[in-house]
Formats: structure tokens, sequence, C-alpha cells
């Protein structure tokens, strides 16, 4: 019954309603953009569904586009909750699949081992490539912002640089492979899902989206985490040191960019390409963190949502002959609109009936700020 | 000696667009205002460029095809621009956050409309009429320096134009004594009776549709028609070159050219027999390892402007 | 006076609200030509909130403004000072890395062509400079100069717009003592010459000494305006808070034991390398209330932060019980027994958006019985929190909701809570009743002498003197970073410690 009343509660913020809106503006605004375009936009969005479940291997697809949103959705979370922003996963992501790729390729070990061994590389690498932005922030007090824009490009062309120095697949754009003791695959999964790339990457990111909301709610190092987030100031007067908090703060970020590369190459692409961009994941992580207002299970959510649309999105122009990067116009209006309250509270002056109702709603949510 | 002035034109060629961007980026943060978006807004100037030139080639303007198309740059980016500046400055919503969505949607309607107007391709049609390098007379015949600074883009020569302009605006005008103050301590130029908002809504416009003419700039000098990696990095390169040239007209104008040189030193070096074995990145990777070396090295007198990032509101308690 | 008084400003009827409060209740206020009248209220009353809707900050609710008989709608600052009036903010409005000519002109510069005339405004400037004696460089860069001199140039940014109607806003909190004197001396001079003036303050002395009339303020709403010249100090004091004033505190004889608290010679930098304290000596006993006072940024931030372990010291030394505690960290200094009722409670004494349970174990979380193994024990946590919403009568809805949402006064208790139930040996009470009501004041105070006889060692620093001559058993002065005197409340009074206080009288000895 507490349960119950406590899940009313979230309806009744108002952040729920700025998130919901603003999915549904993003997809009314696709809509009518590809009605103006003269597509169809009824068929469109009918064939992106198809896509996303239509058959087993297009499931097992979307679950696997789904889960590095997670993990970098938790990424941009606990920087945000320690109070720092944190558009540096892109760069974290692309360190994270250097390690893990250096790892799968010299190394000679017997397959689990040589997959742990691989993942807990990338992990550390995407990590210290983030510690690093912390560092500078403390020592020598750069804004983390400019520092990550930095470390975005830096990491895409190091990786760039280190596959052409000692790992470059002649007469393609790629590294060679990793070898197979060091993949992640779950054989019967695929098999399953009909070839679909679902790896172990699916489970240790399930239990780390568990692990966040526990470490931030329940340990005293979320505790401290808040405090520098909340207030600097205050956490310096009480003891905590505010510096160490930023750095591992920034650390367990960067470890879950970390993570994504290492689950792509692990998992699901077994090399590294030469590409002229980074993914853009980290910048979708952010998206996926202000949807899910930083929680555990909004992140799982907007991943969902966005991990779904984005895969759908193949579908469209095979279905609908409808270009594909609609579906991003329509994740940037989602992000547009949440990111900018104000604007929504304007369009629907949703401030004054909601504003008594979160007052009531904050007596019985000890979770939510 | 021939292979410097190549050097220095080539200089010139690549800064061109990071000249424009920076300066649009420039006049944005100096209002107070994170300016992430600069990416997004070369990204579109580089597609209306592309598209509006090939119209008007089909419509017969011939040479004045690519002066058309750089001009609808800055007045189709003044769409991306009002966004940033509606969510940021009138809804207050987080710079950051506003300037990727920014370069999200500028990259995502961009190609969109490209498979729309073309059909499913992937990039426009190649151009036939683009800028060519103009020879001042006289001057371009002159040893060396003919070749170095007198034979380049027109659109290089109003970019330096610009740079001059944006500085005496900024530091000899009442309206840059105002933009300055807006972006150092919004407070003081709201008692002042200077409108703050207003002020910083017109800089991220005026700074969005700057920025456009350096995508323009790719787009019509380097690669005569519009594709996805058309703009792959410059309007973050531009930024660089704000934070390298610390928020100064000159200084930013100085960096975006500094990076140039990074790039034709590339393009020059492959001549040389011993560089073929230096991976190209490296030359991709200098301007922000050196802007990241630079912070570090003169961080502790941080001389960003003070309000950048903060939005001002008046009844704030 | 005549009694025919021209009025330049009239309020009528002015009401605000914030989200939760009224600010500004329904107020009438009229400013005669030529006339000082001052605005006086306590913290929060609402002064600044009036002040800063009749300067076009903000928008009133209801009500009107009227300037020399007519209504006028005060919508943004840009009309107010086309309206001729200027307001002197207690946080100065300059833009630091400006100069003071480019400081004044901003908003209505004047050109040359396209650009800007800098040359003949600064040349203004200093004719106005001279004909007010504001003693004002036009050429200086605003970072570079004093505090003083920044407020002089507030004011002649507004005078150099023309305005009839001065507003200043606690215009002495920052000053000096003879900055002060300077700045009344200035202000007398304004309205001779026919300016208006609206004085916004809470010290009662200044009021005396230069305001034609008062207005009080309290809780938002107009209680009275009278007449100062025939009004006493204890008339307009009693009028401010509401009751009968008796901050006497009620208190017995110190008995002072050993020493807990010795200071060596300590000296510390600020950031920018500014010596702050340039060799400080002093210790405490147990069982007494030190009183540190001093006008505000004399180092005072310093040495508390220095004594908490949350700055570094340059060189001297700080024992507390004989044990070396210079320079440790400031959760070890916490856990030697340093108990600290920081001077910002917003800043430092609470995470605001912590809940009140999460703000009761800010310096005890990570330890046994609040957690275990690294993991919260919300139990035990919740506990405490409860513990101490019983014994300190702190008014709050629950222990799960945030701090943020509660008033001043019961904040501050969740802080002086934590900080006594630590048991401390050494208390340190940082302005520890600022902003605070009537009732909670006399609360903090009861709390500081009952930790005294306790037999700790507290040490009070404050910039009231009222509060360090009723609480302290010995004083302290504090200037320019030095201990300049020491006294005992017997043996002083407000007159010679604010001389002290301005480093021109030394106390009776200078160690104790």
């Amino acid at each position: 019954m507490a349960k119950l009343k406590s899940l009313m509660n979230v309806f009744r913020q108002e952040s729920i309603w700025i998130s919901i809106i603003s999915i549904f503006l993003g997809l009314l605004i696709g809509a009518i953009v590809m009605l103006v375009g003269g597509y169809e936009p009824v068929l469109a969005y009918q064939s992106m569904i198809e896509k996303i479940v239509g058959n087993p291997y297009d499931i097992g697809e979307t679950i696997r586009s789904i889960m590095p949103l997670i993990l970098t959705g938790l990424a941009v979370a606990v920087a945000f909750r320690g109070g720092m922003f944190n558009i540096g996963v892109e760069g974290q992501i692309v360190m994270g699949s250097i390690g893990a790729l250096f790892v799968g390729y010299f190394l000679d070990l017997p397959p689990v081992l040589h997959a742990i061994v691989a993942i807990v590389v990338g992990a550390i690498f995407g990590g210290l490539w983030g510690m690093l932005v912390a560092w500078l922030k403390t020592s020598r007090g750069i804004n983390e912002v400019v520092t990550c824009i930095m470390l975005n490009w830096s990491a895409l062309y190091i990786s760039h640089i280190v596959v052409r120095m000692f790992m470059m697949e002649e007469g393609t754009a790629r590294s060679k492979l990793i070898q197979d003791s060091a993949s992640i695959e779950i054989p019967f999964l695929i098999q399953w899902f009909d070839g679909a790339r679902i790896h172990w990457g699916f489970i240790i990111t399930m239990l780390l989206l568990v692990g966040y909301s526990f470490y931030m709610n329940k340990t005293k190092w979320g505790y401290e985490l808040r405090a520098v987030g909340s207030s600097k100031h205050a956490a310096h007067y009480a003891g905590i040191s505010v510096n160490k908090t930023i750095h591992r703060t920034f650390f367990i970020s960067g470890m879950m960019g970390g993570l994504v590369g290492t689950f792509e190459i692990l998992g699901v692409f077994k090399y590294l390409a030469i590409a002229p961009t980074t993914s853009g994941l980290g910048f979708d992580g952010i998206a996926v963190a202000l949807l899910g207002m930083n929680t555990a299970i909004g992140i799982l959510l907007a991943a969902a949502l966005f991990g779904a649309l984005m895969y759908g999105s193949q579908g469209m122009s095979f279905g609908a002959d409808v270009p594909g990067e609609v579906i991003r116009m329509v994740v940037s209006i989602i992000i547009f609109f949440a990111a900018a309250p104000g604007m929504l509270r304007v369009l629907f002056q949703l401030r004054r009936s909601t504003r008594r109702k979160e007052v009531s709603a904050r007596g019985n949510d000890s979770v939510s700020h | 000696m021939e292979m410097i002035a190549f050097l220095i034109n080539g200089t010139f060629v690549f800064a061109t667009a990071l000249i424009f961007a920076a300066l649009g980026g420039l006049i944005t943060e100096r209002a107070g205002v994170i300016n992430l978006g600069l990416e997004g807004f070369m990204v579109s100037g580089a597609f209306t460029a592309g598209v509006v030139t090939y119209y008007a080639e089909q419509a017969n303007m011939g040479g004045a095809s690519p002066w058309i198309g750089f001009l609808a740059a800055p007045i189709f980016t003044l769409l991306f621009a009002l966004l940033h500046a509606i969510a940021s400055v009138r809804f207050k919503a987080n710079q950051v956050i506003s300037g990727i969505v920014v370069n999200m949607l500028a990259a995502s309607s961009t190609f969109f409309f490209v498979k729309l107007l073309f059909d499913g391709a992937a990039e426009t049609p190649l151009l036939h009429n683009v800028f060519s390098k103009a020879s001042i007379p006289v001057l371009s015949d002159l040893p060396f320096v003919g070749v170095a600074f007198f034979s380049l883009y027109p659109v290089t020569y109003i970019a330096i134009a610009l740079a001059i302009i944006i500085y005496f605006i900024m530091y000899r005008t009442p309206l840059g004594l105002r933009l300055r103050a807006v972006g150092e301590h919004p407070g003081s130029a709201d008692t002042a009776g200077v409108r703050v908002n207003r002020l910083r809504f017109l800089a991220v416009l005026a700074g969005g549709m700057i920025a456009s003419l350096g995508g323009a700039t790719v787009t019509l000098t380097m690669n005569s028609s519009f594709t996805f990696h058309t703009i792959s990095g410059q309007g973050f390169i531009a930024l660089a070159a704000v934070i390298f040239g610390r928020w100064h007209p000159i200084g930013a104008f100085g960096a975006a050219l500094f990076f140039g040189v990074a790039q034709a030193v590339k393009d020059q070096i492959q001549v040389v027999e011993a560089a073929k074995h230096i991976p190209n990145e490296i030359f991709y990777l200098l301007p922000y390892v050196l802007t990241l070396v630079v912070l570090i090295f003169t961080s502790k007198k941080s001389s960003s402007p003070a309000a950048l990032g903060v939005p001002y509101e008046p009844g704030k308690r | 006076m005549t009694a025919q008084h021209d009025i330049v400003l009239e309020l009528k009827g002015l009401t605000k609200r914030f989200p939760g409060i009224v600010a500004n209740d329904s107020i009438d206020l009229q400013l005669r030509k030529g006339e000082i009248l001052a605005l006086l209220g306590e913290n929060g009353a609402g002064k600044s909130t009036l002040m800063n809707m009749v300067f076009g900050l903000y928008q009133p609710d209801e009500g009107e403004i009227w300037i020399n008989g007519q209504p006028v709608s005060m919508d943004t600052p840009s009309k107010a000072i086309e309206l001729g009036i200027g307001m002197v903010h207690q946080h100065f409005k300059l833009v630091p890395p400006f100069t003071v000519t480019e400081n004044i002109v901003l908003g209505m510069e004047t050109k040359k062509g396209l650009a800007i005339d800098l040359k003949s405004s600064a040349q203004r400037i200093q004719e106005l400079s001279d004909r007010y004696n504001l003693n004002i460089k036009p050429h200086a860069v605003v970072d570079t100069i004093s505090v003083g001199m920044q407020q002089r140039v507030e004011i002649m940014k507004i005078l150099y717009r023309g305005a009839d109607i001065l507003i200043f806003d606690e215009p002495t909190a920052v000053l000096t003592p003879q900055e002060i004197t300077e700045l009344l001396a200035i202000l007398k001079g304004l309205a001779a010459e026919g300016k208006s003036i609206i004085i916004i303050t809470h010290k009662l002395k200044e009021i005396m000494e230069i305001a034609d009339r008062c207005t009080v303020i309290r809780r938002g709403k107009v209680i009275d305006t009278l007449e100062v010249a025939a009004a006493s100090p204890e008339a307009l004091a009693e009028r401010m808070v509401g009751r009968n004033v008796s901050l006497h505190v009620d208190k017995e004889a110190a008995q002072p034991g050993e020493r807990l608290l010795e200071v060596k010679d300590l000296h510390v930098k600020d950031s920018s390398g500014q010596n702050m304290l340039r060799g400080v000596s002093f210790d405490i006993r147990a069982g007494e209330i030190v009183g540190i006072a001093g006008v505000d940024g004399n180092g005072q931030s310093e040495l508390i932060e220095a004594l908490t372990g949350m700055m570094k010291i340059e060189s001297g030394s700080i024992r507390l019980e004989g044990k070396e505690m210079a320079n440790l960290s400031p959760r070890t200094v916490s856990e030697l027994g340093v108990g600290h009722i920081p001077q910002d409670r917003h800043k430092h004494g609470l995470v605001l958006d912590f809940t009140v349970s999460e703000n009761s174990v800010l310096k005890s979380y990570y330890n046994n019985p609040m957690s275990k193994l690294g993991i919260l024990q919300e139990s035990n946590i919740r506990k405490e929190a409860e513990r101490f919403i019983e014994s300190y009568d702190i008014r709050t809805p629950g222990t799960e909701v945030l701090a943020r949402s509660l008033s001043g006064g019961n904040q501050q208790k969740i802080i002086i809570a934590r900080e006594i139930e630590a048991n401390p040996k050494f208390l340190i009470a940082a302005q520890p009743t600022r902003g605070l009501d009537v009732g909670a004041i006399s609360f903090v105070h009861k709390q500081l002498i009952a930790e005294r006889d306790a037999g700790k060692a507290v040490l009070l620093v404050s910039f009231e003197l009222d509060e360090i001559l009723d609480v302290a058993d010995r004083i302290l002065v504090i200037f320019n970073g030095q201990i300049v005197g020491e006294t005992t409340p017997s043996a002083t009074n407000e007159q010679k410690l604010g001389l002290m206080m301005a480093g021109k009288l030394g106390g009776e000895s200078s160690n104790g």
C-alpha cells in the first residue's frame, strides 16, 4: 500500500509531466516534419515499431542498443548528482575501447579470465580518462566542460593513432579483431534472439543500475557525493574531502563510459573502427539522465525509449522510405523541451496546478530531491 | 621559401572557417552565454550554402551563386540560433545542454533535408560555382607576400575585416562596453539600465549567424558539396580557439590562424618523404592538446567572462 | 522643515509576495524633498524587497508608486533612473575589471562619432567628484580600489545620472568606522544640496546621527514613522522588534579552569596571497566565553577557518589541550573535539537540499552507529534527528523534509543541536544569531552560556557589539589581522570598543 502510494506520488511531480509531455511533443513534431516533407508519419511510426519488436532478432538488437544508453545515462547522472557536468563520456567510451582492444588483441589468457581482464582494464581506462577531468578541475581550476570537449576529440585521435601504429588491419579502416577468448557474447541468447548480439554486458549493466541507486542513497560515499554536489562549502565544513570526492565521482562516471566502449568491442564489433567522429552515445547519455531525472528507474525508462527509437528508426527508411534522421530530430526536440521546463510551463501553464501537489508529495518521498 | 609562402596561404584557407566560427562563439560567450552549439551553427551554414548555391546555379545565377549561398547561410541559421537563445536566455535552460541540442538538431535536420531534397542522396550535388582565390592586382605579383597574403579566397578578407570590426565594437563602442558588462556582471549592467537578457538574446543570434559563415566557407571553398562529414569537429576547434585566445577577438583570431597552421602543415608535409610515417591524426590532435596545455598553465588567472554560463534572473531572491 | 512638504516619492499599498511568504504587505511611505529618511527593520523584515520594487528590480503584486505627485509604473531599473531614482546596493553593482569611468558611464555612454567617448566622461566625473567631495580616481580599475572608494563610485554612478532620490541599502555594513564617518558626512552634504535620501539600516546609532525621520518595518508591514529628533533609540528598537527589548543576558560569573586552547603567532594568507592574519595569539580557558569584536573583514573568517582546519595556515601553532592541530583536516579537528557553528548557515552549516535527518549527521554520518561498513543506518540517523527535534524544539513537519524549507531560526537550531550534542571541548560560534528573531537569539545565547557552564571553552565571533558585551566573559578586539586589545565587558563600553575596532586605542594588555 505504501509502495503504491509513493508510486502515485511520482506522478504528482511536475518533472514527470515535463518528461512525458516532452516525449509527446517530440514525436508530434517529428510527425509534422514528416507530413510537411510529404511522408506518411503513421506508416513511418508503424514501421518503426515493427522494427523494434517485429521479430526475435530485432528485439534482441533493440535491447543491445538500449544497454549503452543506460550506461552513458548513469555516467552523466553520477556526475550530475556530484554537481558536475560530464560531457566527456564520448572520450571515456573511446578510451575504454582502447583498453579492451589492447587486452583483447595482445594478451593471451584463458577464455573467461581474458574477458574479465579486458573488462576491468577497459573500465579503468575510461575511469582514469574521466579522473583527468577531475584532476584538472581540482588542481588547476579548469571548468570540466571545457576539459571534456578537448579530451573527447583528443581520445578520438589518440585511438586513431594507436590503432594505426599497433593494430591496423591492412586494407580496411579498422583495427584487427580481438581474440575469441576475450569475447563476452552469450551464445545461447544469441541463438535465442536469432543472432542478435546479446552479451554479458547486459547483466553487468543491470547490476550497475541497481548498484547506482544503492550507492547513491544508502552508502556513506553516496552521501558524500550528494553533499559535494549540493554544496561544496557545506561538504568541506563537514569534513568531507571535496577534491577526493570529485575525483572519485569522475572516476566512477568515466568507468561507466569506459564500459560502454569495452562492451562494444568485446561483445558487439570485436574491432575498433577509424571513425570521423565519436559515437554520440555520450551526448545521448545527457538526454537519458535529464529525462530520467538522475534516478535509476528513470534512466532505465529513458534509455529504453531512446534506444528503441534509434534502433527503430532504421525500419522507417526501409518501411516508409523516411530518412531515419527524423528520429534524431525527435530525440533532440525531446531534450530541448526537457531542458527548458519553463517553456512547457508557459505553454501549458502547469505551474499553478502542480506546485501545490509537489509540496504535498515532498513529505512522503524521501528519495527524490 | 616558396613552401613557406604556400604554407601561409594554406593557413589562411583552413583558418577562415575557424575565424568566423570563433568570432561567433566569442560574441556569445562575452555576453555570458556558453556556446557549445558552434558545431551545429557551422553544419547549418554549410548545409544552407550547399543547397542554396546549388539552386542558384540551377537558376543560372552563375558566378553570383556562391555569394547567394554564403549570405543565405546566416539567414537559415537564425532558426537554430533562436532555439539556443530561447532555451538558454529566455527560459534559463542549461546552456551546455542547449548547445548540444543545437548540434544534434542541426546535424539530424540538415541530413534529413538533404535526403528530402535530393531524393535520398547522402550529399548535395557537386557545385560548379564556388569561391576561387582572388588575386589582388599588383600586390599578388609581389614575391613571397603575393602568394602568402594577396591571393586568398575573398571570404578570407571578409573574415579578417570582421575580426577587426568586432574588436572595434567590443572595445571602442558603447555596445561593446555593455556586452562585456553583461557577461562580467549582469547585475551591474541591469542596474545601469542595460537590458541584460535582451542583449544576451541578440548576442546569441548574432553569434550563431556569424558562426554559420564558417560552415558556408567550408562548403564553398574546400568541399564544393555538403555531406555528413563536411563539418566534423571544426565547431569545437573554434570553441577551443575562443578559449585559447582568452575570449579576446584578436586572440581568438590568432588562435584560429594557429590551428590553421597545423592543418596546413599536414597538407604540405605530405610532400616530404620522411613524414609519411607520422599518422595524420597528430595534426588533428594538436589544437585540443595545445588548448589544454594553455589552460593548465594559465588557469589560475582565468580570463573567461565572470558570468559565463549563469542565467540572469533579476527577480531572484 | 515647514509644515508644507514637497513629497517626491510616495508608496501606496505596495505588496510583494514570494512563494511561501508575503515580503511586503500593503506598504505606505512618503519621502520629502531634501530629507534623509531611515528605513529601519530587522533582517528579513522586507526593507530590501521594498526598495528593489521602487528601483524597478521587482514588480509589485499590488499597490502604486508615485513620483512628484504622478503615479508611475516602475518596470525596469532604466525607468527608475529616468525618473531620477538611484540606488546604492548592499552588494556593489560594479564590473570588477572595468575602470571607474567605464562603470559610471555604463548604460548612458557619450559618443564621439561611432566610438565611445570616455575622455570627456572622465572629466565630468572628476568635476562631480570635486564638487561632492567624493575623492574618486576616474581611471582606476575597480578591482584594485578600496571598498570605501567602490561605494563612492556607486554614489557617483547615481549622481552622474542626475538622480534626485537616492536609496542606500545597508551602506555601512562593509565599512570601517572612519569610512562610516566619511559616508555619513557625504550623505548630509547631498541632502543639503536638495537630494532626497532613503537609507536602509538596522543600526540605530546611524539613524540618530543623520536621519530626519524614520519609518519602521516589521514582518513586511509599516509599524510607524517617527521624527528622529523627538525619538529615543530605545523607542526605535522597541518598534523594530515589536516588544520591550531587553537583550540583557542572565548569567553567573565565569569560573575559568585550565587553559584549553592556545593560539600562538598565527599567520594566514588568503587565496590571492594577502596577509589576513598577522601574528594572532590568544588562549581560552575551560569554562569561559571569549568574544572576538571587530568590523567584518579584519580576519575573523580566516581565524575561524584556520582554527577548524578549513584553511591552511602559513605559520604559528594552535593547541587544544596541548595537542597541535594546525593544518589538520577539518574532520580530524572536529574529531579532536572542536565544534563549529558557522557564520553562514546556508553556505556552510547545512546542505540545504538534504533532509533534516541527513543534516543532523553531517559530521557523524561516516561512523558507527550512523553507518556500518559504509552503509548508512537510516533508522539510527532518523532517531538522532528526532532526538534533536525533541530536545531543541526544532519546528519541522518531520525528519525527512528538506532543510531548505525550514525557517532561519529552526535551521540554526539544527546546527546548534548537531554541534553541541557532539560534545566538543571547544566550541566556535560565529555570528550565531545573525538574521534570527529575538526569541531565537536568546535561545542561542542561553545554549552558549550553558556550554560554558559545562566547562567548555567557547569562542564567540560577532559583529554586533551588544552581543559581545552581553555574552562574552573576555573580549579580544581584532583589527587588520591582529589582536589589538583585550578587555572585559565590565571594563569597557560600545564607544571604547568602537575605537579599538578602528585600531585607535589599545586595551589594558595585549595578552592574557
